[in-house]
């Protein structure tokens, strides 16, 4: 499983750096989610898959997952929709003030 | 905290209270409210002189930061006070003569004063500490009060160019001598002056004692204006006269022989030291004193002389080291007579230039003109000026009685000395000192002379000048008059001085030379009998004469066209101009202002540094796969899914494709969180994935349509090839992550004392409200300033002005019609969604609740909780429309997320009332009627707060983001 968990995350990876480095500002925004999914996946992989019960001690399991990655992820799913919102909004009000989402466009002044 | 910490505290106190001060006596000049802190200060050291005289130095030291071995201490032993009486007194002085220079309605006094006590502080500060980080701290300090006090008159270019021009120099020298000082820590081990004085085994020998001591000398030099480095101090002169009188003579370029003579004891005895100072000091000495003679501005004259002057006192510093290469005996003692001519001239020079840089202040505020063309014959309409000028040109052109003949002879005494020196092969180069000091005495002659009476005696230029010369104000010359009574005084008895200043000084700067209890001999008399010395005075005199004489002829001579090309200050000039075009063409190269460049640098790195550590330390084969879970049919499917619609995104021919794939790749992870037992996880993705779709479609509106990137084929292969390269780098990072550990994880203290410690069973929930509570603090801060920047955002109409970006609340109460066009006014004619919609809401929002109570034990808990009833909330404007939700619930959601963001904090304080540190929770178990025994924990209040906030922002940006049109 952590072996196809991985080559999902080097997709999330991928695809999102391949959005990133595009010119589009909708689709550097989408390519961020993308990275951010891949980044939880990663974090989650880490920690091994599937060892144990959710780490929630009314279970009285033998054995529970590791519940330190996942508090990280809850983290940073929670900032990275704050982050995602204010980009979004970062990328309609600079083009409908600039009437370009060209990010090649959108380079400042040339003796800034 | 000492008396001492006081003295030093006090400068930097007033400045702060300064402009208060200025409002409350505005009638006053500024200055009046200052000048109790100098007289204050200077009588306190001098209170001080009989225990320092003794032998008692006072100490004190207040740790600062004492891991690092910085602790702010300070010492006060002979030098230190000869320093603080020199910086207190003439700080008197001068504070009292720029009361009459400045007017206080024409100048800025409250800042003059402000950068003037700001210097006073800073200066003590270094010579009385014993720590060299706060040292070098206090001399950083010194230089930027002087950058501030140059550049006074800034609207001036030649002010903020001078003033720019010693901040380079002497900042640059400031971070070679920090350097030298952390070398001399590497060898030592200690920050302190006296604890490596009192140990100097540790760096006796030792590689780095010479680099540590050419980087403390770069420092002292630059500060004190040597050869070649002395090209900053012309041009500070472009400072009002009472600035250069204190800073620029007697005080902060002095820093720099403060220092070489407070480590003299750690370097004397090396060649190297004695050499570089030496002749450091003679050719600043012979340089400053000719450059001297060949100026027109009286202020730039006085400038050059005090490089001199500056040059004589460190090549004495120099010659007084030659005691260290003597075991203690009448020999070494011959050579330490250099040190007390040093410690001598020091106050003399003090004295004598600051009267004549007072002098030339009260010509040039009287006259106008500061060029000696245009003046002359002065001296019968300021007759007390052209006193006080010939008392301090005589002075310093060493003639009896004045106190500059004492110490001139005495620098005669030195270099006559030295010629007797049997080490370092001095019997073959030991004659160029007097020969140096003799002709650079004769330069001095000429200038003091030149200064005097080209400006008070021959024929008068009147209309030459501006105004009518006429005497100055009482309060100007009195400082001044004060000076020239001194340099009487000291002419007539230098033995004032001996016992009191002197020798304490000279035993700071010799600790080794003397055997404990005894003293340095020091006696000073004008009458030595017909000695070598008295000779080379009466020859400076005649020859000086003569040379005078001639000077109008000889700076007819113009100089040849190669020394005026190659000045030190073109080099300057063209140096910072290289340096400044070079390093902007260099930066321009990859600071394209594309953000495409940058991120690529980022990932180039990113694979270079991942891979380049894999391959490294990783042995790819031998990962063990076989350990792995096992995968079923269902999760792979659901990853095939995944994968298939991440790869889509990019291949999306219209933006709702796109934002629906991302979506459903969002979801996929949800399934995964279920998969892999986190269940807080899988709430809260599902919730977010959902509000961020509704997000995504209500921006949908407002952005482009998505177009085929219309790119060159190589844009796009680059591009690929970094974005395969960084997911290549994950899949192994995550596999080789997964596959083995290096060490413990550190989970099990959490599973272990969830309960234990928190009282909670949900551990996700627990480290997230308790053990880390601290960072979601700040995270739910962050999620706030998003909130309040996106509201920012969307109020900032573009192209219109302030006026019309009116508030929020204002634009839709008014105007019902204009908000009915934005997305979430539309009201919903969907009967079934509506009836739906109705039972939902109140189901979720109680839900909602739940959550929150019940995130301490299950899975749930503030932000699951927040984001499902927010969830709720978008459902009802979705439905019934955003009025209806306004009248429903009317809450401010801003408000909402600030006391939110009250509360987290007012929670964490609140450990403050136990004793405990910031965010220590409690918790324990109350039988409640009706919900029978419940665990009530402050945790949960914390998480109140979180729920609050994560509501209040998401409903912030919801709905202004609906509201926009």
């Amino acid at each position: 499983m952590e072996l196809y968990m991985s080559l999902a995350i080097g997709v999330l990876f991928t695809v999102g750096v391949y959005l990133i480095l595009s010119k589009s500002l909708l689709r550097i925004i989408l390519g961020t989610s993308l990275m951010t999914h891949g980044i939880h996946l990663l974090l989650l992989t880490m920690s091994r898959l599937k060892r144990g019960a959710p780490p929630l001690l009314g279970e009285e399991a033998e054995a529970y997952g590791d519940p330190l990655p996942q508090a990280l992820i809850l983290t940073s799913i929670v900032i990275s929709f704050g982050v995602t919102s204010l980009y979004l909004i970062l990328a309609y009000k600079a083009y409908r003030k600039l009437g370009t989402d060209n990010m090649e466009l959108l380079r400042g002044e040339e003796d800034e | 905290m000492t008396h001492l910490h006081m003295a030093i505290l006090l400068p930097f106190l007033l400045a702060a209270a300064c402009r208060l001060l200025q409002k409350l006596l505005s009638r006053v000049h500024a200055g009046w409210l200052i000048i109790p802190a100098p007289a204050l200060l200077f009588i306190y050291f001098v209170t001080r002189i009989p225990s320092v005289q003794e032998g008692h130095a006072i100490s004190g030291r207040i740790p600062w930061i004492p891991s690092l071995g910085i602790d702010f201490t300070v010492y006060l032993d002979g030098l230190s006070l000869l320093f603080a009486l020199l910086i207190s007194g003439i700080g008197t002085l001068v504070v009292l003569y720029s009361i009459y220079y400045l007017d206080k309605r024409k100048e800025l006094v409250g800042l003059f004063y402000i950068y003037l006590l700001l210097f006073m502080g800073a200066m003590l500060g270094v010579v009385l500490s014993d720590n060299m980080i706060v040292l070098y701290a206090f001399w950083e300090l010194t230089s930027i009060s002087s950058f501030l006090l140059i550049a006074f008159w800034h609207n001036r270019e030649k002010s903020r160019y001078g003033a720019l021009k010693s901040m380079v120099i002497t900042v640059f020298g400031g971070l070679a001598m920090l350097a030298g000082f952390v070398l001399l820590y590497v060898m030592t081990g200690t920050f302190s002056i006296r604890a490596i004085i009192g140990d100097l085994s540790a760096i006796m020998g030792d590689g780095l004692f010479a680099p540590a001591m050419l980087l403390i000398l770069l420092g002292a030099f630059t500060k004190s204006a040597q050869f070649p480095f002395h090209i900053w101090l012309p041009d500070a002169m472009e400072a009002p006269t009472p600035v250069s009188a204190y800073l620029h003579s007697a005080t902060m370029v002095k820093a720099g022989l403060y220092l070489v003579a407070r480590l003299s004891p750690v370097f004397s005895g090396d060649a190297l030291w004695f050499w570089s100072v030496s002749l450091a000091g003679m050719v600043t000495l012979i340089y400053g004193s000719y450059r001297a003679m060949k100026q027109t501005d009286l202020k730039a004259m006085l400038a050059y002389s005090t490089i001199s002057q500056l040059g004589l006192m460190m090549s004495l510093l120099g010659l007084g080291s030659a005691s260290a290469f003597y075991s203690v005996g009448s020999q070494s003692l011959l050579y330490t007579a250099a040190t007390m001519a040093a410690v001598f001239h020091l106050i003399n020079h003090a004295v004598f230039k600051g009267a004549l840089f007072m002098v030339v202040g009260i010509v040039d505020h009287e006259t106008g003109t500061r060029d000696i063309r245009r003046l002359g014959g002065l001296m019968s309409f300021m007759p007390l000026t052209f006193s006080i000028a010939l008392i301090g040109s005589f002075s310093m052109a060493g003639l009896p009685p004045f106190n500059g003949f004492l110490s001139k002879e005495m620098f005669f005494t030195a270099v006559l000395n030295i010629t007797g020196m049997d080490k370092l092969n001095m019997e073959s180069f030991a004659i160029l000192f007097p020969v140096a000091a003799w002709i650079a005495s004769i330069f001095t002659f000429v200038y003091s002379m030149l200064l005097l009476f080209r400006t008070f005696l021959g024929r008068k230029q009147p209309d030459k000048l501006d105004r009518k010369p006429r005497e100055a104000p009482v309060g100007m010359l009195l400082p001044p008059i004060a000076l020239a009574v001194l340099a009487i005084l000291f002419g007539l008895f230098p033995n004032l001085l001996s016992y009191s200043i002197i020798e304490p000084a000279m035993a700071a700067i010799h600790p080794g030379q003397l055997v404990p209890g005894e003293h340095f001999v020091v006696t000073i008399s004008h009458w030595h009998g017909w000695t070598t010395e008295i000779f080379m005075t009466i020859g400076v005199v005649l020859a000086g004469t003569i040379l005078y004489k001639l000077h109008a002829r000889l700076s007819a001579i113009r100089e040849p066209l190669w020394t005026r090309r190659l000045t030190l200050n073109r080099t300057y000039d063209e140096g910072l101009r290289l340096l400044d075009t070079g390093s902007r063409r260099l930066t321009n190269r990859y600071m394209t202002g594309s953000i495409r460049h940058y991120l690529i640098y980022i990932f180039v790195f990113l694979i270079a540094a991942i891979g380049w550590t894999i391959f490294r330390t990783v042995d790819l084969a031998a990962l063990h796969l076989a350990d792995f879970a096992p995968m079923s049919l269902f999760e792979a499917v659901s990853m095939i899914v995944l994968i298939l619609s991440v790869i889509a995104v990019p291949f999306a021919s219209s933006r709702m494709i796109a934002i629906i794939l991302t979506g459903t790749a969002g979801y996929m992870v949800t399934l995964f969180f279920v998969i892999f037992r986190a269940p807080d996880l899988a709430l809260t993705q599902i919730i977010v994935e959902t509000v961020s779709v509704t997000l995504f479609l209500l921006c949908f509106n407002h952005l482009p349509e998505l177009k085929r990137e219309a790119a060159a084929l190589r844009f796009k292969l680059s591009n690929l090839l970094i974005a395969v390269g960084v997911g290549a780098a994950m899949t192994l990072l995550a596999l080789i992550a997964s596959s083995e550990r290096s060490f413990e994880s550190i989970s099990h203290f959490f599973l272990e004392s969830s309960y234990k410690l928190a009282g909670g069973k949900n551990v996700v929930n627990v480290i997230l409200v308790d053990f880390r509570g601290f960072d979601t603090m700040l995270e739910i801060l962050v999620l706030g300033i998003a909130a309040f920047g996106i509201c920012a955002l969307i109020r900032l109409q573009p192209g219109t002005s302030d006026k019309q970006a009116l508030p929020a609340n204002e634009q839709d109460n008014g105007r019902g019609k204009r908000s009915r066009t934005s997305n979430l006014a539309v009201r919903s004619n969907d009967v079934i969604l509506k009836t739906i919609a109705k039972a939902a809401i109140v189901i979720i929002l109680l839900f909602s609740l739940y959550m929150l109570n019940t995130g301490h034990n299950n899975p749930g808990g503030g932000f699951i909780g927040a984001l499902m009833a927010a969830a709720a909330l978008i459902l009802l404007a979705m439905a019934y429309g955003r009025r209806t939700l306004r009248k429903v619930i009317p809450i401010d959601y801003r408000v909402l997320t600030a006391l939110g963001l009250s509360v987290a904090i007012l929670t964490g304080i609140g450990s403050f009332l136990f004793d405990a540190p910031f965010l220590s929770h409690t918790f324990g178990y109350f039988d409640i009627p009706l919900l029978g025994t419940t665990e009530l924990a402050t945790a949960m209040l914390f998480d109140l707060g979180v729920y609050m906030t994560v509501v209040g922002m998401t409903m912030t940006i919801i709905l202004t983001i609906g509201r926009d049109k």
